[in-house]
Parts: structure tokens; C-alpha cells; sequence
């Protein structure tokens, strides 16, 4: 079966972002950027899918401008064996990369399109909903396992309450959380060996589709900082403080 | 216009965020229809009708809707979308599940976790792990929002709005519910409760978060835990405070041996007071509590539990 990875290129998880000084969006000048986290999660339950023998191929795809590019040479070295880069630069909306991602899987016709649950930079927590429901598929979001069973796919999902379990009949859409996998890392010879796998580049014209915006952005503000604490130097200080000072506990 | 409101209930009981949401609707129409698809929903039904501002309840009942699968609920909420201004749902994983399905289906983009309605075309919402705040319009003919509802403190009872039966039902197999666990508390909800008392990676093991139990049951608080807690195993994921987490805003948020990562933040730095306990004096926690204690946790959570 073959597995479709769309992966996104976003700000370092460990880089704490500032809002730029005209309060028109956040200040990506400088600093690193990287897969996302739940992307890479997406790749190494593919790549491990494939190990088992239920995978035999795996697809990595990227809506992004030309940088995006090393997100897709990183999966490949994580285990996919090609990749599509649809180029776009700007940000681009979650409707509108789900309608790209639609177009590739009408190309590919995938099994199973594997899709992290969430972007760290927009935290918008959409794509692979959408997919799904523009192609018709089911859906089983938030995976923290994930198994072939008879044509099935069965899906353990992180709920709020829980878990909870659904059997998905193929082709699926899966969205992963942090607790599916612990992504490997790339080692030096696979990242040598994906500089060779095919990278293919196709346009949103070539997929047929429109790129517009229904959301703009006004204004990108700080958050209200806190004021600042104090250190006490008790557990009783702690105790007196919560019930006299800030009045919390009785 | 009016706007609708997706309840989130378990056919029994409604789930208080819902409340919440009723409240961010209101800022957006005086004229509030809710519905609740279910199997055997009458009494989560019953308990949507009594908020204040709710003028229609619409009840599918149906064993389609039993699990409340986003490939059925999500067409029969698109099928009745032209007669509202938005649709709005809380923004936990039942709500997140449905609502980008929702937007797909009607051709219209969704926005996440509202915290501030400006106008009915423009709302504020949270980005990059809550350390910005975006001021988005959305120009789309029906706005698809889910809402944060520690943001908004839910809308008033002692109403009982009419009932109005939705028969449409949307038959699919592609999706087939197995099974759940759900984890029983007697504690209040983790995403409602006054008082959180939250454990970290510093706890070391699952039989240290006694220690916080202890606690908890003084303070009639809920128990919430970091990501690597949850990794760790100490406790269940459905604890996980933070970006990929739950989000909190309680009255007193207590945290023990955390270290306060960013992810950690996003999900509770919006509460009244915080406090951290944590023998690392440099641990960015610090930077966000308002009372800091730099001591060992297991020195402090006995003398804690015996002075409450
Ligand atoms: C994409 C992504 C999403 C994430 N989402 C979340 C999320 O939603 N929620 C979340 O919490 N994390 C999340 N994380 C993980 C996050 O980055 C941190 O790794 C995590 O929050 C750390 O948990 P911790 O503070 O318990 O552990 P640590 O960072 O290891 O901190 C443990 C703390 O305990 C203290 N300590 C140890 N022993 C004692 C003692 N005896 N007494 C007192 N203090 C003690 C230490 O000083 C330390 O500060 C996410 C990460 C990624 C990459
Ligand atoms: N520009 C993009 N290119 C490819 N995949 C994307 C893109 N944006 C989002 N995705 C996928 O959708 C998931 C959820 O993202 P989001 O809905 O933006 O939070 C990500 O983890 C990716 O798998």
C-alpha cells in the first residue's frame, strides 16, 4: 500500500517567536526553522509501516515556497522514498493547502495519507480534517496507534475524556499525536542517499487549483504579559500568601 | 442571523464548555439555536435548553449519531449551515475533530480557538503556542469557529427554549466506532475546575502523584500533568496541560516539579494565580508564577497537605 505525508516547514519548537515591531505578524527573520514535530511523527509511523511490510511506498508532499524543499530532502532521509514540493510561497490557508493536498491524492491515489495534527506555528489543528472530508475519506485524528488489520485501518485516538477506538476503512486520512512514535533521526548516509530521490516541483495551476484567501490577518499583538511574582521562602509563607494575599483557598 | 451552536455532550450529560461556547455565540447574535446530535440525547437536550439566549434546541436523534462520528455529524451540520451567520463549537478534541470537516464541506475556512470576538467578522486567536494573539477577518459567508472556553465564562441558566426535532440522517460506514476508555474522576473537570493542581517530569514516578492527590482532594482541585509526565507514564494523556494539551484557566494553577517549557505555558499561563514549586531556581516557570517556592517538592507537598 502506499502512504501520502504531507509535511510542513515551521519555526523551530524550541524557539520562542516575537511579534514584530509594526504588529503585522511574528518575526521569522533568523530563525530556525525545522519539520513539524507531528510531521515527523507522520514520516516515522510511514517509515515503520513500511518496515513491517504493510507499506510499500511512501510519498512525502510540501505546499511551500523553495526552502520548503529541505523538509522534503529530511523525510526522504527519514525514510520516504519520493517527494512532491507544491510550490507556494506566503503563508498559505489551511483550505487551500487541504484542496492542494486533494489534487495530489486524486494524482497518487494513496491508501493511507498520514498528516500531523497540528502545525506549531498557526496551532490550527485542520488540514487533514479538511482532506478528508474533501476527498470523502474517513478520519482518524489525533492517532497514538495505529495498526492494518484486514483492509481496516484501526485507530486509537487521544480524546479529551481518554482514548477512544475507530476502524477506518481505506483510503484513510490519520493525523498523528506526539505519543504515535518517537522519531528517529536521520543518519549521515540517508541524508547523502536522499539528495538522490526523486523531488518532483508541480504548481497550484498544474493541480487546478485557485489559490485565494477568505482569512486576513489585521494585526499580530503580544500577549498581556504577567505581572511579575515573588520568590516565598516557605511552605507556611506559600500557604498564608494563597489565603490572605491572593485569597484563593480557604 | 442566527448562529448555532454545537453542543458537546455523552447523550447524558451536557458538558458545562458548552456553556462557554453559548456565551462567545451571544456576542455574535441575540438569536442562539444549539444542537445536539446524539442516540438517546433527551437529557443532554433537555439540560441545553435551560441556558439563557438559546432560542431553538435541535435534537438528531439517532444511533447514526450515537459516537458522534465527524463523517456523519459533520454533513448533517453542513446540510443546515445556510441558515447561520456561524457555527461555533468548543475547541477540545471532539470540536476540533468536527469543525475543519464542517468548513470543508461548505467550501469556507475555520479559525481555532477563539479567545475575543471583535465583530461578527473578526476574532482573536492564539498563535505559535500562545505567544501571539492574531487579529484574523474572515470574509467567509458563514464564519466555522472553535471556541477556547476558559476565555469566556459560560452564559447564565433558567431557560427552557423550545425543542425542535432534526430528522435528517446520514447513513456511512466508512467510519466505525471500536470502542473507548474513558478515565472516571471523581474530581471536577481539568478544563472547568477553580483550582489545578498539575505534576512534572521532577515527580519521578505514577505513585508520587499520591502526593498530589492528597492535595487535590483538600482543595477540591483537579489534576493536571506536563507532556513528559504523560510520557513518562505517571499519568493518562487525558492530564496533559499545554500547546498540544488541554488548556486551562482556573483560579489557582499549582505546578510541581515542571519546568515550564513553552508548550507547557501556553496551556495554563492564562490562569489567576500561578504558583510553582520547583527546586531549580532558574527554571522558566518561575518567570510566569506569581508565588515561587525553590524548594524540594517532596519536602514541601507533605508540609503542603498537612497545613490545608
Ligand atoms: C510539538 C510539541 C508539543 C508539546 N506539547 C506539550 C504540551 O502540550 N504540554 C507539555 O507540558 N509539554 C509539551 N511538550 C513538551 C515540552 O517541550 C517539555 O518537554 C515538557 O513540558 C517538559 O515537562 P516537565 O516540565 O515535566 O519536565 P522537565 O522539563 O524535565 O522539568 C522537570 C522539572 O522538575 C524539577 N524537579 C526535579 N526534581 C525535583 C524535585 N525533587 N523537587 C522540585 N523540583 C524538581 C526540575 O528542576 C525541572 O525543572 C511539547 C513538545 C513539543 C516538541
Ligand atoms: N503547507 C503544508 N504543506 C504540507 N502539509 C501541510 C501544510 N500545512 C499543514 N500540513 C499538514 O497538516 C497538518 C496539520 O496542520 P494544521 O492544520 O496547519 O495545524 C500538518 O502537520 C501537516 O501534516
Amino acid at each position: 500500500m502506499k502512504i501520502l505525508v504531507p509535511v510542513k516547514r515551521v519555526v523551530d519548537a524550541n524557539v520562542k517567536v516575537r511579534v514584530a515591531a509594526d504588529q503585522s505578524s511574528v518575526d521569522l527573520s533568523n530563525v530556525k526553522m525545522a519539520m513539524n514535530p507531528f510531521c515527523e511523527i507522520a514520516v516515522e509511523e510511514a517509515v515503520r509501516l513500511k518496515e513491517q511490510g504493510v507499506a510499500t511506498e511512501i510519498v512525502a508532499v510540501t505546499v511551500g515556497d523553495e526552502k520548503s524543499q529541505e523538509q522534503l530532502r529530511t523525510a526522504m532521509a527519514l525514510g520516504a522514498d519520493r517527494s512532491i514540493w507544491v510550490e507556494q510561497a506566503g503563508a498559505v490557508e489551511s483550505l487551500t493547502v487541504a484542496k492542494l493536498l486533494k489534487a495530489v491524492v486524486e494524482r497518487e491515489s494513496p491508501d493511507l495519507v498520514i498528516l500531523g495534527k497540528q502545525s506549531i506555528d498557526g496551532d490550527n489543528n485542520q488540514v487533514g480534517q479538511m482532506l478528508a472530508a474533501l476527498c470523502d475519506m474517513p478520519q482518524g485524528t489525533f492517532a497514538f496507534r495505529l495498526s492494518i488489520e484486514n483492509g481496516k485501518a484501526l485507530v486509537s485516538r487521544e480524546v479529551d475524556g481518554g482514548e477512544q477506538v475507530v476502524s477506518l476503512s481505506l483510503p484513510a486520512v490519520v493525523t498523528t499525536d506526539l505519543r504515535l512514535n518517537e522519531p528517529r533521526y536521520a543518519k549521515l548516509p540517508d541524508i547523502m542517499k536522499a539528495k538522490k530521490k526523486p523531488l518532483d516541483k508541480v504548481t497550484p495551476v498544474d493541480l487546478g487549483v485557485t489559490v485565494n484567501n477568505s482569512l486576513s490577518v489585521l494585526a499580530v499583538h503580544e500577549p498581556p504579559g504577567r505581572k511579575a511574582g515573588i520568590i516565598v521562602g516557605s511552605t507556611s509563607e506559600l500557604v498564608d500568601k494563597l489565603r490572605n494575599e491572593a485569597r484563593v483557598i480557604s | 442571523m442566527s448562529v448555532l451552536v454545537i453542543a458537546e455532550h455523552n447523550n447524558v450529560t451536557l458538558n458545562p464548555v458548552t456553556g462557554s461556547v453559548i456565551a462567545a455565540a451571544a456576542q455574535l447574535d441575540s438569536d442562539i439555536h444549539v444542537l445536539v446530535a446524539g442516540s438517546d440525547c433527551g437529557a443532554a437536550a433537555a439540560s441545553a435548553s435551560q441556558y439563557l439566549g438559546v432560542s431553538r434546541v435541535l435534537v438528531a436523534d439517532n444511533v447514526a449519531y450515537a459516537h458522534q462520528l465527524p463523517e456523519a455529524v459533520a454533513p448533517l451540520v453542513s446540510g443546515i449551515a445556510a441558515n447561520y451567520a456561524a457555527i461555533l463549537a468548543a475547541a477540545g478534541t471532539t470540536g476540533k475533530n468536527l469543525m475543519p470537516r464542517v468548513a470543508a464541506l461548505l467550501d469556507v475556512g475555520q479559525l481555532s480557538d477563539i479567545v475575543g470576538i471583535e465583530s461578527a467578522d473578526t476574532f482573536i486567536r492564539p498563535i505559535y503556542a500562545g505567544n501571539a494573539l492574531a487579529t484574523v477577518k474572515s470574509s467567509d459567508p458563514v464564519k466555522v469557529l472553535t471556541v477556547r472556553t476558559s476565555a469566556f465564562d459560560p452564559a447564565a441558566t433558567g431557560n427552557t427554549a423550545e425543542q425542535a426535532i432534526l430528522d435528517t440522517v446520514i447513513a456511512q460506514d466508512k467510519s466505525v466506532f471500536v470502542s473507548e476508555n474513558l478515565s472516571t474522576s471523581n474530581r471536577p473537570e481539568l478544563a472547568s475546575a477553580n483550582i489545578v493542581i498539575s505534576g512534572g517530569r521532577g515527580l519521578g514516578s505514577a505513585e508520587n502523584f499520591q502526593l498530589l492527590e492528597k492535595i487535590a482532594d483538600k482543595l477540591g482541585a483537579a489534576i493536571g500533568a506536563s507532556r513528559a509526565a504523560v510520557d513518562a507514564g505517571f499519568v493518562g494523556n487525558d492530564l496533559q496541560v499545554g500547546q498540544t494539551g488541554k488548556i486551562v484557566a482556573p483560579d489557582l494553577y499549582i505546578a510541581v516539579g515542571i519546568s515550564g517549557a513553552i508548550q507547557h505555558l501556553a496551556g495554563m499561563k492564562d490562569s489567576k494565580v500561578i504558583v510553582a514549586i520547583n527546586n531549580d531556581a532558574d527554571a522558566p516557570i518561575f518567570q510566569v508564577a506569581d508565588y515561587g517556592l525553590v524548594a524540594d517538592l517532596f519536602q514541601v507537598l507533605p508540609e503542603l497537605e498537612s497545613l490545608l
